[in-house]
């Protein structure tokens, strides 16, 4: 299990560092939505926790778990359907803020997006 | 992980709590006798015997003989597939012949949640259908799994038709007050299960009529006493609740959502958590997550199961018998 855990933290991280090359790369004239971020599901944890990613940046969770997830902002500002198994759910954070959000039926698992 | 282990059991077999020692007798005595193979057998006795029950008359069959028995469900979890049990139609279609098997009949049946995995129609159709068989009526409250993408509207539809709020109420039966509480709802990030201040106000309401002898049993999805909160096995405002049930000389609490039995007495109240019908899940702190457990498939029946609840009334006591899927009182094994 911890194998697991530690696998999926090098394939965020590898997307992580992909995605900021890209970012850092990007031209004046290209979409400003150039960021898409992957939040993984496992466990009953988020990976990773909280992330930081520029404004117009989509992130998506992934639930790899064997029981549904729910993603809700704490603040309201979103909310998944129940994710079953490899079920996805996609939002573009549009405005910079600090969004904290968590799982809506398992309440101790927390996450945090940083729009910059 | 058939014989059931209790915490604080002294050699005799008995269970006493005076946190109050204050000389007023709301001890609750609890006698465990294991059951060859399936569970364990506990007679509790509520705080206004006002001699101590010691060493009940009568075997502990004679025990289970009740004027009221009911039989507890939980977790069935229709339309899980994975490989904690792949299967969960036949898991449940025993639980059915277990209680169609018992030897006293139940009067009727509670579910105490997570009737569905995944909130769909068809997967309350599928229980609905399995359960019919029993020919009993059944008293639900929802689990989180049953409420996930419409708070509980089709839920209520379903199971809830004279419930109040989120889908709470109560009823009494042969002079035992049953309340049934919601608490997967409304639930707040980093907490635990949740009953709200509305419910917390109508459950006070409900019982202030009551006189202190009247047994209640109270029944809800997430477990009313804290057991791991990391996991978030407990529930916010279960103190306040209980602190409305505190005169009363013989509470139990029957809980399920984590997949195991578990019992803890404290005072006149008894905790008690029951076996899922669909999948295990590991002890607290046991594993890196509460997700489900895989066991070996020849193991699988033994760590599912009912419960089996028995009112004396003259003896205003219950007594609680679980029984795994795999014990032998269970007539087939589809
Ligand atoms: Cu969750």
């Amino acid at each position: 299990m911890r194998k697991k855990l530690l696998f999926g933290g090098v394939a965020i991280a590898t997307v992580i560092c992909a995605l900021s090359l890209l970012h850092g790369a990007k031209r004046e004239n290209a979409p400003s939505s150039a960021a898409m971020l992957l939040v993984n599901i496992d466990n009953f944890s988020f990976s990773p926790e909280t992330v930081s990613v520029p404004v117009n940046s989509t992130v998506t969770w992934v639930n790899k778990d064997d029981v549904p997830h729910v993603i809700a902002s704490t603040q309201g500002v979103f909310k998944s359907r129940a994710l079953d198994t490899d079920d996805k759910y996609s939002y573009k954070f549009t405005k910079p803020g600090t969004y904290s959000y968590f799982c809506s039926i398992h309440p101790s698992m927390v996450g945090k997006i940083v729009v910059r | 992980m058939a014989e059931k282990t209790l915490l604080d059991v002294n050699p005799s077999g008995l269970i006493e709590h005076d946190h109050n020692h204050d000389g007023i007798d709301r001890r609750g005595f609890l006698k465990c006798m294991a059951w060859a193979g399936s569970g364990a057998l506990c007679v509790i006795h509520g705080g206004v015997l006002t001699s101590k029950a010691l060493g009940l008359p009568g075997s502990a069959k004679a025990h289970a003989r009740g004027e009221l028995s009911f039989v507890q469900i939980s977790d069935s979890h229709m339309g899980f597939n994975k490989p904690a049990n792949p299967d969960v139609i036949s898991t449940l279609k025993a639980a059915v012949d277990k209680i169609n098997a018992l030897s006293e009949p139940p009067a009727f049946i509670l579910h105490t949640g997570d009737i569905s995995h995944l909130s769909k129609p068809e997967e309350f159709d599928n229980v609905d259908q399995i359960l019919k068989s029993t020919n009993k009526e059944i008293f639900f409250v929802p689990g989180e799994h049953d409420v996930l993408n419409d708070d509980g509207a089709m839920f209520r539809e379903r199971y809830g038709k004279n419930s109040k709020g989120r889908g709470w109420y109560s009823f009494a039966q042969n002079g035992v007050h049953f309340i049934g509480l919601v608490n997967v709802m409304n639930l707040k990030a980093g907490g635990l299960g949740t009953l709200g201040s509305d419910q917390l106000e109508w459950l006070r309401d409900d019982v202030s009529h009551l006189k202190a002898s009247t047994p209640i049993v109270v029944f809800a999805h997430i477990p009313l006493w804290t057991i791991y909160p990391q996991w978030g096995w407990g529930t916010e405002d279960s103190g306040q609740a209980l602190s409305y049930l505190k005169r009363f000389g013989s509470v139990t609490v029957l809980n399920g959502h984590i997949h195991q039995t578990m019992q803890k007495v404290e005072g006149n109240v008894t905790f008690h958590t029951a076996f899922s019908t669909a999948f295990p899940q590991p002890a607290p702190g046991a594993a890196d997550s509460p997700g489900p457990m895989k066991v070996p498939a020849d193991q699988l029946r033994s760590v599912l199961g009912i419960t089996d609840v028995n009112y004396v009334q003259r003896r205003h006591a219950l007594a609680l018998v679980d029984s795994s899927l795999a014990s032998s009182t269970s007539r087939s094994m589809s």
